[in-house]
């Protein structure tokens, strides 16, 4: 008789099938988590591709019955976005700074990280409501800035925590050098730390601003909706998410259609977004 | 522990030959170093004379690092670290609270373990450190710069690219550049802190070259764990064991008759 060899012996025999099984468990389980997502973009990218012309760009939302675009969404919501962006870029970055290099080894900025993660995972529409209370009640109408400041509010804990990550990333080699020629410590932040940094936080930037490209709950309570093309921010101003979250709902088959254009603008947008963020943090690693 | 740092006897073995005729840039007097409780250097003394080169010698964990940070106040970058007693540059007490740091680093200046440029370009590598205290028209600036870049022996590797960026140099043009980048700010004394450990053997005997250079114009101090490059490129040796200065002298006579049985075992590759 020939001996069994290592190869064919019962209990390599068994940890072989064992391990085809696993991975079969494991490819399985890819299959079905991914099928649903393509199942998704394909849906969207059909009923969205078909509704999408020159109209939607151009005109704006029509009442039922009639043909029209989504300009006035899509214009508030780059107004809306870029103005929270623009508030709460500043404050993030600046409080990001504060704990990873002034602070970075005081109570306080364990304290705000603290407060910061939970003010990244609070659901949006209690952030929708506390704007509500503080600037839509005491306005007495809805408008285009409180639903900004919502927005912004979102931004502020993306950005300080991506703002903290990337600069606690900088070696402290890099400040020591910097101090080690004399540089006082806010010019060596600005010149040298944000600069090894910044990829990263541009990163932050752009994953804040496709977090906000998306949210509904928060401007349902703010920035409402309008019908009509309006550029007053002290007025009801019109989004994607909420005219989607709209005309989903209703039973005109050409506002349903006019959501799954809008639904696939944003999809695209926020890809984008994500292709450049990941293109921009690989940029970083290779330097 | 206050006890132990006001000791004014100096522990130390110091040969005194050789050190006439040599005036003090740094004096270190009755110097001690706390990481928190841990102190981390005991009672040192000893002295960096003007335009020589002083090599740090000793195993891990002996203290000629923290000893180093000390003389440009690096420490201060982080919390919960703190030196009593004195160290004088040029006869006046750089510890003193009143001490304004980023004067004191230009003085002082540091070239670390593992090259660090900047995220800039080469040329502005270079420049930078000279605009911050100094407002000088262009042509004069690429004048500094490239007078700095000679002085690190870089110059002819990069003319044509200073454009680029710092950190698309090899690890030794990087660990020059940051040497022309100390040089740049017009230091006094230039601590060089393991300067040649992440460096290859051609790379390391440019860097030594560099430092016989660089001696004529300023007070040197170098840590290293390569006691050949400590004999090949200091004046002075000084043999730190356990946060204490163990011997200090001539570099010849301490390696080839030091006086304390420690610096012997240590030289001989006994231990550390």
């Amino acid at each position: 008789m020939v001996m069994t060899s290592g190869a064919s012996s019962p209990l390599y025999a068994k940890r072989r099938r064992r391990n085809v099984m696993t991975m079969g468990f494991a490819f399985a389980a890819t299959a079905f988590g991914l099928s649903w997502l393509v199942l998704i973009l394909g849906v969207l990218l059909w009923e969205g591709f078909s509704g999408l012309s020159l109209a939607v760009f151009t005109e704006m939302t029509p009442p039922p019955g009639s043909a029209g675009g989504l300009l006035n969404p899509i214009v508030g919501s780059l107004f809306m976005t870029t103005i929270a962006v623009l508030l709460g870029t500043p404050l993030g970055m600046l409080a990001g700074t504060y704990m990873a290099e002034y602070g970075r080894y005081d109570k306080l900025s364990s304290v705000v990280r603290f407060i910061n993660d939970i003010l990244l995972s609070a659901p949006s529409i209690v952030i929708g409501l506390f704007v509500y209370e503080i600037m839509v009640a005491q306005m007495g109408h809805f408008s285009g800035w409180a639903g900004a400041v919502s927005l912004a509010v979102i931004v502020v804990p993306v950005v300080v925590r991506t703002t903290e990550d990337m600069l606690t990333l900088v070696p402290d080699t890099l400040r020591e050098a910097a101090a080690s020629i004399g540089l006082p410590r806010s010019l060596m932040i600005v010149k040298v730390a944000y600069r090894a940094a910044r990829a990263g936080m541009i990163t932050g930037v752009l994953l804040a601003i496709a977090r906000i490209s998306g949210e509904t709950a928060p401007l349902l309570f703010t920035a409402l909706n309008n019908q009509f093309w309006s550029l007053n921010l002290n007025a009801p101003v019109s989004s994607l998410p909420v005219v989607i979250f709209q005309f989903a709902l209703s039973p005109y088959k050409d506002w349903q259609k006019l959501a799954w254009t809008g639904a696939l603008i944003i999809t695209l947008a926020v890809l984008t977004l994500s292709i450049l963020a990941r293109y921009l943090a690989s940029q970083r690693k290779s330097s | 522990m206050n006890s132990v740092a006001s000791f004014t006897v100096p522990n130390v073995t110091h040969v005194s030959t050789g050190t006439e005729g040599l005036t003090d840039k740094v004096t270190v007097r009755n110097l001690d170093f706390f990481y928190g409780d841990n102190r981390a250097l005991k009672n040192i003394n000893v002295s960096l004379y003007q335009g020589k080169v002083t090599a740090f010698i000793g195993p891990s964990g002996c203290g000629k690092s923290t000893l180093l940070r000390v003389l440009n106040r690096m420490y201060d970058l982080y919390p919960n670290q703190r030196a009593t007693g004195d160290v004088l540059l040029d006869s006046q007490n750089i510890l003193d609270s009143s001490q304004d740091l980023n004067l004191l680093r230009a003085k002082v200046g540091m070239v670390f373990q593992k090259p660090t440029p900047f995220p800039m370009t080469i040329y502005e590598n270079i420049a930078f450190g000279i605009r911050l205290y100094e407002k000088l028209p262009k042509s004069e600036l690429d004048n500094r710069v490239e007078t700095a870049l000679n002085r690190a022996a870089l110059w002819g590797e990069v003319k044509d690219k200073l454009g680029a960026n710092g950190l698309s140099l090899s690890g030794g043009q990087q660990q020059r550049l940051c040497i022309a980048r100390t040089v740049a700010v017009r230091p006094e004394v230039i601590l060089f802190d393991e300067p040649c450990s992440a460096l290859d053997p051609i790379s390391t005997a440019k860097i030594e070259e560099l430092i016989d250079e660089l001696k004529d114009d300023y007070t040197i101090a170098i840590v290293t764990h390569n006691m050949q490059q400590a004999a090949r490129v200091s004046d002075f040796t000084a043999f730190m064991y356990l946060g204490e200065l163990v011997e200090f002298g001539e570099t010849n006579q301490m390696f080839t008759s030091p006086s304390d049985r420690r610096t012997q075992d240590y030289i001989t590759g006994r231990f550390g």
